[in-house]
Parts: C-alpha cells; structure tokens; sequence
C-alpha cells in the first residue's frame, strides 16, 4: 500500500495507457529520454506526512493514468527531483513538518532547472491568507481537503494546456 | 456459505455506520477508489488510518501531560488528527476533534480534556465497528467487493 520510491525510480500508474501518451496527440510535449534511449513517461510527485492522504491522492492521480511517486516530505521530493528526468507536476501538501509545501513550492520555483513544474498545494484548512500567499508565489492551485476526483480532473485538464 | 445473507449483512451494516453518523460520505469516495488493481484499498486506507491515528492520539496525550495549557500545541496535533479524520469519512470522531479545538481556541482546559476523552471513545468504537465491517466483507469474499451496489449514504 505503502508507495516509496528509490530516486530516479517513479511507480507506474494503473492501466496501459497514460496520460502523457494521450496528451502527444492533442499538444506538442517533448518527452525526454533516458540513458537507454528510452522515453520516460510523465511522473507526478505526491508529497504529503500522512500516509493516509498520500494513499489517497495516489490513488486519484493514478485512476487518472498518471504515474506517480508519493514521499512524505518535501526534503524527500527535492531528492527525486534532482533525479526524476520528467516530473510533470507536484502536488504537496500544506502543512509539513521540518519543509512546509509552501518552503518545497519557493525552492522549485526559486530553481531554475525545476521552475517550470506545475505545484499543487493542498490544505486541509481554507485558510485566505495562506492560499494567496501560495497562488502568489507561483501555485499552480489550491485544493482542499480531502482532495475529489473532480479537483484532480479540474488540474490535469490544465496540466494538459500548460 | 450464503453469500447473498453476508452481502445484505454487509450493506445494513455500512448504512448502519452512516445513520449514527460514524461515516459520512467521503468514506464513499474511498471505497470508489477500489477496483480491481486493488480491491482492498478501502481497508487499507483505513487500516494506515488507524496506524497514524493512534500515533496522533498519543501524540495529543503526552502533550496534555508534558505542556499545559500550551493550547497551541494541543490545537496543532488535533488538528492533523482531524485532517485524517476527515479524509476517511470518520464523520464523529471528526466532529470530537473540531470540538477539542473550540475549547483549545477558547483556552478551555476542562473542555480539552473532556471532549479529547470522547475523541478516543469515538476512535475505539469506529475501529470496532470498521473492523466488523471488513471482516464481514472477507467473509463475503469477492462477490462483495465486485457486486454489492453502493450502499445507502452512498450515491450512484
């Protein structure tokens, strides 16, 4: 149940199809290559302390044929990160210990080789302030918790035109 | 083994646990989760649920103890243990905890220590009763988890 990741390793996503394959189609997305030659399939990394949670959003992303990666910190998803050749996005919690998802969404976006990967934030709390702050600092969008499928849909539909 | 009598067992149960408010409708949403990839991802979920939340509930306990009055503090565990909460549908358990933070925001200690002891009440008895709950869909087997519609307190 339990979805750890070594770096540079992401889980593959249920089914056959995913959503980079579909999106080739419809949008012009250079997929990168490995080493191998290989492409590598579009990840999103879920990053959130409860394990509950982290279960849960994996399980979204993935009924959406994403592949995912789910760490419980923000200090683990900067490791993956440096090391994952095609993130397509992160979804993070708010509250954290140690690295808040705002300190992780500051960092990708202080990054130059990271700034371009959509960040979702969750919060179990609808906080006005917070979620400003977050939009303002380069979020892609907010979502509350427990997190819908249609919060999923509403972000990967503009994962799509991004 | 009469799966038909389990599978109508089953489901008066689930709708049981909804009526007296111990589950609320996000519990749907994890239970829609599941398919054939994992078909026990509802017991999962709520199996790690009830791992972090009797760390979370220790975690409230020994700072009552260690920190009084350190509202703050007593707010900000309760309140990840209401986070889980409510990402499982425990709908009392959750309500308890929201009324733990009441009395910490109104710096109300009687008030913290009596309704944390109902967090705990309302934890063992979901936990007793989730359990049943699973239990009777692995008696159950399969069928349950393929064929049983949604059940009520659950929309199509």
């Amino acid at each position: 149940m339990e979805v750890t990741a070594a770096a540079g390793a992401c889980c593959r996503g249920r089914g056959d199809h995913h959503a980079g394959e579909e999106e080739r189609s419809s949008a012009k997305v250079v997929v990168p290559v490995g080493s191998d030659g290989a492409e590598v399939e579009p990840c999103v990394i879920a990053v959130d302390d409860s394990s509950v949670d982290r279960a849960l959003v994996t399980a979204l992303l993935r009924r959406s044929k994403y592949r995912v990666t789910a760490v419980d910190s923000g200090k683990r998803a900067l490791e993956i990160l440096g090391s994952e050749p095609n993130v397509s996005m992160i979804i993070t919690d708010y509250w954290m210990p140690e690295m808040t998802g705002y300190d992780l969404l500051k960092k990708v976006k202080e990054s130059s080789k990271l700034k371009q990967i959509p960040v979702v934030i969750m919060s179990s709390e609808n906080v006005p302030t917070r979620i400003t702050r977050c939009l303002e600092e380069g979020a892609e969008d907010f979502l509350l918790k427990p997190v819908r499928p249609s919060d999923i849909s509403r972000i990967t539909t503009r994962m799509l035109l991004h | 083994m009469d799966y038909s009598n389990l599978r109508r067992q089953a489901a008066s149960m689930k709708k049981s646990l909804f009526d007296q408010g111990y589950l609320d409708e996000q519990f749907c949403q994890v239970e829609d989760l599941q398919d054939e990839a994992s078909p026990n991802f509802a017991e999962e979920v709520v199996t790690l649920f009830f791992k972090d939340s009797a760390k979370l509930i220790s975690n409230v306990e020994q700072a009552l103890e260690k920190y009084p009055k350190d509202f703050n503090r007593w707010d900000a565990y309760m309140q990840q243990l209401k986070g889980s909460c409510s990402s499982i549908g425990a709908s009392r358990m959750k309500s308890e905890c929201m009324s733990f933070r009441d009395y910490c925001g109104q710096g109300n200690v009687e008030g913290c220590m009596r309704s944390f002891q109902k967090v705990k009440r309302e934890h063992g008895a979901l936990r007793q009763k989730l359990e049943a709950y699973f239990q009777l869909l692995r008696q159950a087997g399969q069928l349950v988890l393929l064929e049983l519609p949604p059940g009520p307190g659950c929309k199509n």
